[in-house]
């Protein structure tokens, strides 16, 4: 069995610059990633983390930071037991200008044969880049009805 | 009528847009919505299974055509293709074309699916791996902003053309 990667492309009306900002600012990524604030000083080797109402959901390591080109960092979900025994998996977003636009690649691999994150990123980072672009193009974001879900599970 | 059961996915691409189901259907089914968003191209549909499916490019000319296979406003529209703009391309096995359109709180997620009936090689999906992200995010920024993002259709690369006209000859779809 092949090891599983996620791709996802998307065309955002913008600058690198602005897309690239967005994805490193904890004001922006609060935003539009549903609440998921990212903390870091963005220096290879420096820990990344994401909190939402105070919890740790995610964290990881810088691995390229070179704006606004690419960005990646270490993938370990910290919200549930669920995926405690498995191994960071691997970020990497690829900016490219294209005319009055940028081409957002989203490249999610190393994981083990059997992760159990795989199938959460792959729902996953079609919402987080959708509302990225709604964020930037028409100042709004999307919400993630899974945190409903959990929250009315939870209660 | 075809038989979906022998077609699997083999692209798929989900988006989420602030809108409303219905206003995704008129988008995906709508010639004046297409236009802006698909390359240019007009959809001309008849409203029914088994109705006649075609984009038309600006100087009336067929760049696909097929027949209708789920008309269920505003949940499912699928539809085969084939892609006759193209040399050599229309004389591909047909593929079909799915959107599935899912309220997701207060917007909506769109799912497409392009699905094939025989083992595509890669070099050939390539065209739509490429194209379905430009054509998705630019619907999503006409329905959000009113505005699309400007595109341009790139031909196919030379791998792919290269992988039509093996398939052409070799016709894999009939063993």
């Amino acid at each position: 069995m092949s090891k599983p990667v996620f791709v996802y492309v998307s065309y955002i009306a913008s600058t690198p610059d602005k897309v690239f900002k967005a994805l490193t600012s904890t004001e922006a990524t609060g935003k539009f990633w549903f609440g998921n604030a990212a903390t870091s000083d963005w220096r290879p080797g420096s820990p990344v983390t994401f909190h939402r109402e105070g919890k740790l959901i995610l964290k990881g390591e810088v691995l390229e930071y070179d704006p606004p080109r690419r960005l990646s960092y270490t993938f370990k979900p910290m919200h549930d037991e669920l995926y405690s025994g498995e191994q960071p998996s691997r970020v990497v977003f690829e900016l490219e200008q294209q005319r009055d636009q940028v081409k957002l690649t989203v490249t999610h691999d190393d994981f083990a044969a059997d992760s159990k994150v795989f199938a959460s990123i792959s729902n996953g980072w079609p919402l987080v880049v959708s509302s990225l672009k709604s964020y930037l193009e028409a100042n709004r974001v999307l919400w993630a009805p899974w945190y409903d879900k959990q929250a009315a599970a939870a209660s | 009528m075809i038989d979906t059961a022998k077609f699997k996915p083999k692209t798929v691409y989900v988006t989420y847009i602030a809108s409303t189901p219905a206003k995704v259907w008129q988008a995906l089914t709508d010639p004046a919505f297409t236009r802006q968003y698909f390359f240019g191209f007009a959809v001309d549909v008849e409203p029914k299974v088994g109705g006649a499916f075609r984009l038309l490019a600006a100087d009336g000319s067929v760049q696909v055509r097929g027949e209708v296979v789920t008309w269920s406003p505003p949940h499912r529209f699928a539809s085969t293709w084939r892609v006759e703009g193209m040399k050599g391309y229309g004389d591909l096995p047909a593929c079909l074309v799915s959107y599935d359109i899912e309220p997701s709180g207060e917007a909506v997620k769109l799912t497409m699916m392009e699905s094939h009936s025989w083992d595509v090689p890669d070099a050939i999906l390539k065209g739509g791996q490429i194209g379905w992200p430009k054509i998705l995010s630019s619907l999503k920024s006409v329905l959000e902003t009113g505005k699309p993002v400007a595109m341009k259709m790139e031909g196919p690369p030379p791998e792919m053309k290269e992988a039509v006209r093996k398939a052409l000859a070799e016709k894999p779809w009939q063993t």
